[in-house]
């Protein structure tokens, strides 16, 4: 699957999370811009992780900060 | 300079703005004296105890005291050393041989504290290339172990069969996992489907370690714990325990029947590069895990104890953790904070002591009050307990 399509299917997984409605871009931030706190973060994980078949480790999650570097994780991890 | 301090900031703030409120600090009582495993005087109050998981009351009993006292005329006052060098005694062998006649099990490991044992078994046996899977709920130092190893961790939502085995199924073949769970939970009190997780977990041929802290002593024919209540024991490869809750010292340990378990003692870095425990310790340990082993009228009573109070409190119209009682925790749920600090200081002024518990240690950011009950509690005091709890709730407006 390619970048666009693969951040089109993130992007409707993430709308139940964004409470706030905030304009998400690549550079968009987890923790900073949509509040995302670690319960969140736990659900949303496992929703894209469901959706794509994949594991996203808290190792791997570490390295995640933007919306744009979970697209690329999401479609390294699909090989 | 940059102040490596400011990062505590908020925290800072929020305990400023919860103590200027004028409500007591719940995190720096102070038990003046301690008369009983369930009463200790605080500012100077006689207070009823029902935050200390010291569930089978073993602290003050004479036979545990007593062997305390002899080893520590007769092997001093501690070990100045690891386990590994000069800091194995008579007594550490004893304590870990009570533990392995206790969970009929072929090698047990003693650690200083129940966080070490932890810490150290879930870093060393999972490495580089291998996966842990676990509870979203676990205890710190579970999640401490995790972070201290350089195994891939992938968490699940709380007891949640379904999400496990997703998870199990998506690790590359060849990998190495282990599925770490707990028996109780110690936040609300709740147990784990041990029986159909371990299966999911062996079908997808993982290694299992079960935290039983707060199940020894009284869940399971023998309180041996959970997974022994469930039938699903010898399916553990490797189950932690701790002295402090129902030993009534302090300590951690893993058995195992695993037949290359003893390597342990020499690559798990907590166990090597610390103090072993005390001599006075261990022989406590020793004394308190085989009387345990006969302990079926205390676990009885214990069961009585929760049963009440989780019936008395539901009864009154508070929020608890579990709908039916599955421990001797019992945990009630504050509507925030501040009332919950409210509720809290209410309960010291009637003279009974709880665990205030708050995020982050609590799932889904709640405030709890922990009631933990012990075997010692009389019926009368429970009831006492129950009084005192309906007279803060209505002074704190919970109820």
């Amino acid at each position: 699957m390619d970048r666009a399509a693969t951040a089109d299917r993130i992007a409707a997984l993430i709308a139940p999370f964004n409470k706030k409605g905030v304009d998400v871009t690549d550079a968009t931030t987890f923790a900073g811009d949509l509040e995302f706190d670690s319960l969140t973060v736990m659900d949303f994980v496992a929703a894209i992780e469901d959706e794509f078949d994949i594991i996203i480790s808290m190792n791997q999650q570490a390295e995640i900060e933007t919306y744009g570097q979970l697209v690329d994780a999401v479609v390294k991890l699909q090989g | 300079m940059t102040d490596l301090f400011s990062k505590f900031d908020p925290l800072i703030k929020q305990r400023e703005d919860l103590l200027s409120t004028g409500v007591t600090d719940p995190f720096s009582l102070v038990m003046e004296r301690v008369i009983s495993p369930t009463v200790a005087v605080c500012n100077g109050r006689e207070t009823i105890l029902l935050g200390t998981y010291n569930y089978m009351g073993m602290t003050f009993d004479a036979d545990v005291i007593a062997s305390g006292k002899q080893a520590l005329d007769d092997f001093g006052s501690g070990t100045t050393g690891s386990r590994v060098l000069n800091g194995t005694y008579a007594g550490h062998r004893a304590v870990e041989d009570a533990l392995k006649d206790f969970y009929g099990m072929d090698h047990a490991m003693v650690f200083s504290t129940g966080y070490q044992a932890n810490l150290g078994i879930i870093s060393t046996i999972a490495g580089k290339g291998d996966y842990i899977v676990l509870d979203i709920d676990s205890h710190a130092s579970i999640w401490d172990g995790c972070k201290m190893g350089d195994a891939e961790v992938v968490p699940f939502k709380h007891n949640d069969i379904v999400a496990m085995e997703k998870r199990l199924k998506r690790i590359p073949e060849g990998a190495g996992k282990l599925v770490v769970l707990e028996g109780v939970y110690s936040m609300l009190g709740d147990i784990a489907p041990l029986k159909e997780m371990i299966k999911v977990a062996k079908d997808n041929g993982a290694m299992v370690l079960v935290d039983e802290a707060h199940s020894m002593g009284f869940i399971g024919p023998n309180g041996r714990g959970v997974a022994e209540d469930q039938g699903c024991l010898e399916d553990v490869d490797f189950v932690i325990g701790t002295f402090s809750k129902s030993v009534g010292t302090v300590g951690g340990f893993c058995v195992s029947n695993h037949p290359k378990f003893e390597i342990m003692r020499l690559v798990c870095r907590p166990y090597v590069f610390t103090a072993s425990l005390p001599p006075s310790v261990v022989a406590t340990a020793a004394t308190s895990i085989r009387k345990l082993m006969h302990a079926g009228a205390k676990r009885a009573h214990l069961w009585e104890n929760s049963g009440t109070l989780h019936k008395g409190l539901k009864d009154l119209g508070f929020q608890l953790g579990t709908e039916e009682p599955q421990s001797a925790i019992i945990a009630v749920i504050m509507p925030d904070l501040e009332r919950g600090a409210a509720m809290w200081e209410a309960l010291l002024h009637e003279g009974l002591y709880v665990n205030l518990a708050r995020p982050p240690a609590t799932p889904a950011g709640m405030t709890l009050l922990r009631c933990s009950l012990c075997a010692e509690h009389s019926a009368e005091q429970v009831q006492t307990i129950i009084g005192r709890f309906e007279r803060a709730g209505k002074i704190a407006g919970i109820i």
